[in-house]
């Protein structure tokens, strides 16, 4: 028997496990399974870009480089977040190459928190703010999004979920699981809060290029946000390179080095080899970033068409590759519609309560996926919508 | 670009209740609209791609190179249509560069490519020249890569 439980500290001991993860389970053993539950990029890395890292091998850069990103990457960061998001970053001291996003949010909460500190974020979110917060002993904070907000963050709300002892701000717009996005107006006000309570913002805007409608804003483009904020940015999603695994911080000097000391110790560097790939993307990624795009737009307009017309009411997301419909008008809970769903359709979608308990009632419906699927995915829940509805 | 034209040219295989629900018309309005394309001389038509070592398809393709003499009140187009009209014929294009025709063909075997080089073109006045090339290999074919193997093997089925 194993007992090497007694070994696991008590908060990882107690930590949830990913949601997500059980239905992958079930699902990765089912055949002819339809799913909308993959959250990544249905399309291949441009081949531009695996070509540049198929040169660095060949070349045989295969070393370590500076644990901050090599300069060229760095360089080509600064240049695109100033001509895209707004703000100027040294590339000397100021970006930080990591390994995704997943890293960058992981060191930067180990840089800036104390225990019994609180990091506030809004719900759904993805999976994995809270349990980073809880691995840091610190305590988050969620506060809850609505579908008739689009889930867009209410400035209100984010003041009544405050406490002091708060020191963190997390944003994710285009968010997983929701596509809600947040305009200017939002951000100046939530911009003016963070200042008065003096909090740390921390900017997860992976899904930025994927904005539909409308222009992405960052907040630390607004007056005064840029030295109290954390902007996380990657290369997965905007240029399909998840299996890459890079992606980069930029923020003011002090927390940057906090970052880079977790950093250099803990990881040392990003592969040499995705850093390669992620200079040719900044450099010549626009054309096929903006494609894909486009194809997106067009699988949502379907997808959410069709969602509405089965008498599952969701809102058009604004940007990011999900749908997320309210799945609550069958009676059933989230958990238990996406499993009938697969059990008698086959169609996986994912359950809103994995991005938090402010999911329920939802459903996230990943879009990167092909029209035939899409298709075929909203064929099935029609015949099971039937099921449901006769009941 | 017309939106039933668009989506089957990404080359998903839709039918038209299919691109229908997609584009949020019914089945007749897409029949319509591609009578309409075909009417207009846009769609020409359209076949299956077939990975080329499968074996009903394993038949010999050439390109041929052709120089010509245009002549008479044709000129090129006259030319060109002719040698089109064979069926051995995929395809055949007037292009710039050290030859006028570039044209396609299939044939059950070698010999009947020949066949038709020295039988049929050489015999077309106006044929000045021609050079055959045989395909040997296909690795990329309309748009299609031949032999992709599970690209995406590893990808999880649902993931954060």
């Amino acid at each position: 028997m194993d007992d090497s439980g007694r070994f696991v500290a008590r908060h990882v001991a107690t930590l949830p496990k990913s949601g997500i993860r059980d239905f992958f389970a079930i699902v990765s053993k089912m055949k002819d399974a339809v799913s909308l539950g993959i959250g990544e990029p249905d399309f291949v890395t441009p081949y531009h870009i695996r070509e540049a890292a198929i040169s660095c091998l060949e070349k045989g850069r295969t070393s370590y480089t500076d644990n901050r990103g090599t300069q060229q990457l760095r360089d080509e960061i600064s240049r695109y977040v100033a001509q895209y998001y707004g703000p100027e970053y040294n590339p000397e001291n100021e970006i930080l190459v990591t390994i995704g996003v997943s890293e960058a949010l992981d060191i930067l909460l180990r840089a800036v928190l104390n225990p019994g500190d609180k990091v506030l974020y809004h719900e759904p979110c993805y999976v994995s703010y809270a349990p980073s917060v809880t691995l840091c002993h610190a305590v988050p904070l969620p506060i809850r999004t609505l579908s008739s907000d689009q889930f867009a963050l209410d400035p209100a709300a984010l003041r009544a979920a405050w406490q002091p002892g708060a020191k963190v701000l997390v944003l994710n717009f285009p968010t997983n699981p929701t596509g809600g996005t947040a305009d200017r107006a939002k951000l100046q006000e939530i911009a003016k809060f963070a200042i008065e309570k003096d909090l740390l913002v921390v900017s997860d805007e992976i899904y930025s290029e994927l904005t539909f409608d409308g222009d992405h804003v960052s907040i630390a483009s607004l007056p005064g946000m840029r030295e109290r904020t954390v902007f996380l940015h990657g290369f997965s999603k905007a240029f399909a390179m998840t299996g890459f695994r890079i992606g980069y911080a930029c923020g003011p000097v002090a927390v940057i080095d906090g970052m880079l000391k977790v950093h250099q110790y803990g990881i040392m560097c990003a592969s040499i080899i995705s850093q390669e790939a992620a200079v040719e993307a900044l450099r010549n990624g626009r054309d096929s970033m903006l494609h894909m795009r486009d194809k997106y737009r067009e699988r949502r307009d379907f997808i959410v068409r069709r969602f509405n017309e089965l008498g599952l009411p969701c809102h058009l997301p604004r940007g990011a590759f999900y749908a997320f419909p309210q799945v609550s008008g069958t009676g059933l809970d989230s958990m238990t519609f996406a499993s009938k769903l697969l059990e008698q359709q086959k169609v996986a979608v994912v359950p809103g309560t994995a991005f938090g308990a402010a999911g329920a009632g939802f459903c996230r419906a990943s879009f990167s996926t092909s029209y035939e699927r899409i298709h075929e995915a909203c064929e099935r829940i029609g015949r099971f919508m039937d099921t449901v509805q006769k009941r | 670009m017309n939106s039933v034209l668009k989506l089957i040219l990404e080359g998903e295989s839709l039918d038209t209740a299919q691109i229908g629900k997609i584009l949020g018309m019914g089945p007749d309005a897409v029949e319509r609209e591609l009578a309409d394309l075909r009417r207009q001389g846009i769609l020409l038509g359209w076949r299956p791609i077939i990975n080329p070592s499968y074996e009903a398809e394993r038949r010999v393709r050439a390109v041929i190179e052709i120089k010509i003499r245009p002549e008479g009140l044709g000129g090129f187009d006259g030319l060109a249509e002719r040698i089109s009209a064979f069926e051995q014929v995929e395809s055949c294009y007037l292009m710039s560069g050290g030859y006028d025709l570039l044209v396609v063909v299939t044939a059950d075997n070698l010999y009947k490519v020949a066949g038709f080089v020295h039988e049929r073109l050489a015999r077309i006045d106006g044929v000045q020249g021609t050079s055959t090339h045989f395909f040997l290999r296909a690795y990329k074919k309309d748009g299609f890569i031949v032999n992709d193997e599970g690209l995406r093997r590893d990808q999880p089925s649902v993931s954060p």
